[in-house]
């Protein structure tokens, strides 16, 4: 496989949130504004960016049965930094995001990667494998924030949208609508999918 | 007394973890095909974030705070909840066969169960005593085990229903459990 092919694969082919339904927790509690799905995101792929390095580069000195303790360690640290800069640099954002950040932790994605791909892979692709799905990830959560801003507060980035903002359905950004959002993009996915197998 | 029956019924209904502070969804969706299986991940879940509320306190308290590390909270706090996973999974082995084969498969799975670290985190951050702390996990994990078992009764349902190709699956379980945390936000008024 090229290295074109890691990184893409992450974006639509293998989304992780879209297609491999990893990581739904924070896709459904933090997409009330799109502000918070790309700083989520970000967070994320730093995290996971981080995390691919260190374990690739540790590959061959991780003893195999206790692969998973460590695993978990590199990450927790990496999550930990994350942390403290976002507390330090974007305190707004921090507060927003609040407890899904350490919550990063337990993204089952994050540990996935780490297990099926940089345990494996050098130091290249691992990056280009983090890159791709740390992108993908930040697209499918802009994608369902996006849904869920417009719809339940008229904005968009924290612009008022003209004739959307005098009643917009406030149900779409509280916890209900994160649901509503993802289960209606997850079925519309499903609905293309169908009609490409059908026209193949 | 009445602090503790406000921190239990805020945990299970009000503020419901899975529904409407979107802990533990990939159980919620992985293990909500049956109601037995329900049943028995709920269990393994109120066992386990118990006993993490109770361990994680202390930890806080004894180890953290005296020496000044709180950032570590959460490494420390995984690294608890994993060896925890671990020990009760050979503590109920030992002991109890029985629970160990109705348990058995759900109990790894739950170190990377965020209901568990996510509640451990929020005690702190609520600045719970220890009695407040425990009783609110457990709440917590009531709550979880609440939600898990009544979509697993909605999900065994439809089975049989005429569900549109493109809903079937993952959608059509979260649009269900959109129409729940509808149906849950009609406790706000409780208290």
């Amino acid at each position: 496989m090229n290295l074109a092919k890691t990184f893409s694969k992450g974006i639509i082919n293998e989304n992780p949130l879209f297609r491999l339904m990893l990581g739904m927790c924070p896709a459904l509690a933090i997409t009330t504004s799109v502000e918070n799905g790309i700083g989520m995101g970000m967070a994320f792929t730093a995290v996971l960016l981080a995390s691919n390095i260190v374990v690739s580069l540790l590959r061959k000195v991780i003893p195999d049965s206790i692969r998973i303790p460590c695993f978990i360690v590199v990450i927790a640290s990496f999550v930990t930094i994350t942390e403290m800069v976002m507390h330090a640099y974007a305190p707004a954002l921090f507060e927003s995001l609040g407890i899904f950040i350490p919550l990063i932790v337990v993204n089952c994605i994050i540990l996935g990667r780490a297990e099926a791909f940089a345990s494996k892979n050098g130091l290249v692709p691992s990056v280009m494998d983090a890159l791709g799905m740390g992108l993908g990830y930040t697209l499918a959560l802009v994608t369902v924030s996006a849904v869920r801003e417009v719809l339940g507060a008229g904005t968009f980035l924290g612009i008022p949208i003209v004739g959307l903002i005098d009643n917009p359905a406030l149900v779409m950004i509280l916890p209900p609508g994160g649901f509503i959002a993802l289960g209606c993009i997850l079925a519309l996915l499903n609905k293309m999918q169908q009609k490409k197998a059908q026209s193949n | 007394m009445r602090d503790i029956s406000i921190i239990v019924i805020s945990a299970v209904l009000i503020n419901n973890i899975v529904l409407s502070q979107f802990l533990g969804i990939c159980p919620f969706l992985g293990v909500s095909k049956k109601v037995s299986s329900a049943v028995g991940m709920g269990l393994a879940v109120t066992f386990v974030l118990t006993f993490a509320g109770m361990i994680t306190w202390f930890v806080q308290q004894f180890v953290l705070i005296p020496l000044e590390i709180e950032y570590l909270q959460t490494i420390a706090f995984i690294l608890v909840i994993a060896s925890l996973v671990q020990f009760v999974e050979m503590v109920v082995k030992k002991t109890s066969p029985d629970l160990y084969k109705a348990l058995g498969v759900y109990l790894p799975l739950i170190t990377t169960n965020c209901a568990v670290l996510g509640v451990s985190i929020l005690n702190i951050q609520k600045t719970y005593g220890f009695l407040d702390s425990v009783v609110n996990s457990f709440a917590n994990a009531i709550g979880f085990t609440l939600a898990l078992v009544l979509m697993a009764g909605i999900r065994e349902r439809l089975e049989d229903a005429d569900i549109p190709a493109s809903l079937k699956g993952l959608p059509i379980s979260l649009i269900t459990a959109a129409l729940m945390s509808i149906a849950f936000m009609g406790f706000t008024g409780l208290i």
